[in-house]
């Protein structure tokens, strides 16, 4: 019964759909990539590289530093924060309900999350005010890179949290006992022991940190400033304000290729474990 | 014993970390001021959420209709995909599972740049169509992967049974697999009313003028001079989570897993 035609049957929407308005549009991106920029928006079917020649942009290349600076940093702090607190909740008694806990600022609305920063960090914001009243000079905490990296964390914790959850409540506890029965110090077998196998949440919280960081655009578009647009920011300005389609496609295949690349990179350590685990 | 109380204080911390600016939200909301200094208790801002954001609502409504039907539509196509996937070959399945998977896995402005660019190099307008084809696109890979994991329990002998009792392809799966899939199709539709209610950045890029979802319009209030009906708004919405969570214990099932 398991015919390759109901495999066709039950593949074919899917297959159209994915293929119409994920493959094509992507392929599209890169041809624009290597088109002539319009003169009011749009392309000029003439082949050129000019959307690449960004490299020679000093603004261009401190970007690409802001974004790789910005998402290492978050998804370092996020993975390292989110380890004990996914073990703490996997040994607790009472793991659902922490668990809820944890979820519970994840389902709440991205841009409402990104607008409690700026109530509480703004200028305006609780704190400067508490400092008004205490006395003190109030301080700009946010439009920089300090508040984009915090927001992000913020914004992804609970991503790093979930998969790093499921894999150490699969891990053994008795195996870390048994190490310690054989003379490892506890460090020890936490180090050799418990982080070796639940490298596939590790790997995951830190795909689900690091690829919306690296295409990050609200959040530095609205806690950031000057200093700390990302490669986002640039694509936005450069598909609605410049309007110079071919270099916004241009880094978009740039940053499409990155990601490929980063995946590919972290899917070789990763052996065994089929990725995307929700 | 330190290793426990470490990370028991690193969760106390997270969970001060994740609530604090949630808190913050709420207390203003009922600050009768505009600024952030406490003028007094009021409700004036519920009341001008409820009774004089007519745009507000209007964006809420939008984001409702969007979610439902993109919900609807990429859980059957998702669905299908997965029972595809897990159960039959066919001449293109390498090809299905490469692009299934990269959608989950690219940053959300490359989908949403990429469909304004297909979109307007076709002189589609942009506007609520284009905003469903956008959330429809990007959660029926997350209905396939919730759905596909389901199927890795799934006891294919009970189709098989039912084919040699006589079943047709559409009754085995009407009436023996989607019934037995229900758990998983439902994780994959509320994921996806979630997503859809949540996103920004690619309806950021695919919505026209006049057709901005609730994260836009959130998005430029936030923009525009913060106003503190975006407080009110945000308990409501917070509110509206945990209630919803608290309500069923199978919602809440069903999210966690």
């Amino acid at each position: 019964m398991k015919n390759q035609r109901s495999g066709l049957v039950y593949s074919a929407p899917i297959t159209l759909w994915l293929t119409l308005l994920f493959v094509a549009p992507t392929l599209i991106v890169i041809v624009y990539s290597f088109l002539k920029k319009g003169i009011y928006g749009g392309v000029e079917w003439i082949f050129s590289v000019e959307g690449y020649n960004f490299f020679s942009s000093s603004y261009f290349l401190k970007v690409v530093w802001n974004t790789v600076e910005i998402s290492v940093v978050a998804t370092v702090i996020t993975v390292l924060t989110a380890v004990p607190v996914a073990l703490y909740i996997a040994t607790s008694k009472y793991k659902n309900f922490l668990l809820f806990l944890i979820i519970i600022p994840f389902w709440t609305n991205f841009l409402i999350r990104i607008y409690s920063w700026i109530a509480l960090l703004g200028n305006n914001g609780l704190l400067n005010n508490i400092l008004i009243k205490l006395g003190l000079e109030p301080h700009q905490f946010i439009y920089n890179k300090f508040a984009v990296i915090l927001v992000s964390v913020y914004a992804y914790l609970p991503y790093a949290i979930l998969p790093l959850y499921s894999a150490i409540e699969k891990f053994d506890f008795a195996i870390i006992d048994a190490a310690r029965d054989l003379g490892a110090s506890k460090i020890k077998a936490y180090i050799k022991i418990f982080l070796p196998n639940i490298k596939p949440g590790i790997i995951t919280a830190t795909l689900f940190t690091f690829i919306p960081a690296l295409g990050s655009y609200a959040i530095p578009k609205l806690v950031g400033g000057n200093d700390s647009q990302m490669l986002g920011n640039i694509i936005a300005r450069e598909l609605t304000i410049t309007r110079n389609w071919p270099k916004a496609a241009a880094i978009s295949t740039i940053l499409t290729i990155i990601t490929v690349i980063f995946i590919l990179v972290l899917s070789k350590y990763d052996k065994g474990h089929k990725g995307g685990e929700i | 014993m330190n290793k426990k109380k470490f990370s028991l204080n690193m969760f106390i911390l997270t969970l001060v970390f994740l609530y604090l600016p949630l808190v913050v939200l709420i207390v203003q909301s009922f600050n009768s001021g505009k600024g952030v200094g406490w003028d007094g208790f009021s409700l004036k801002w519920y009341d001008e959420l409820f009774n004089h954001s007519a745009r507000l609502w209007k964006s809420f409504r939008y984001s409702i209709l969007i979610a439902l039907t993109s919900s609807l539509i990429s859980t059957a196509i998702g669905t299908l995909g997965a029972i595809s996937l897990q159960w039959y070959s066919f001449k293109h399945k390498k090809y299905l599972q490469v692009i299934s998977y990269l959608p989950l896995v690219l940053p959300d402005i490359i989908m949403g740049v990429s469909l304004l660019i297909l979109f307007t190099s076709i002189k589609f307008k942009l506007g609520l169509v284009t905003i469903f084809l956008a959330h429809t696109t990007f959660n029926i890979p997350f209905v396939l992967f919730i759905v596909l994991s389901r199927l890795h329990d799934f006891d294919y002998s009970i189709v098989e049974a039912a084919y040699d009792l006589g079943a047709t392809q559409k009754q085995a799966l009407t009436k023996v697999i989607l019934p037995n899939l229900m758990p998983g199709i439902i994780s994959g539709l509320l994921m996806s009313i979630t997503l859809s209610l949540d996103d920004f950045v690619i309806t950021f890029f695919v919505a026209g003028p006049g057709s901005s979802t609730l994260p836009l319009h959130i998005y430029s209030m936030i923009k525009f001079g913060v106003s503190p009906i975006i407080n009110a708004l945000s308990v409501i919405l917070i509110a509206g989570t945990i209630a919803l969570a608290m309500s069923t214990k199978k919602i809440q099932k069903y999210m966690v897993s």
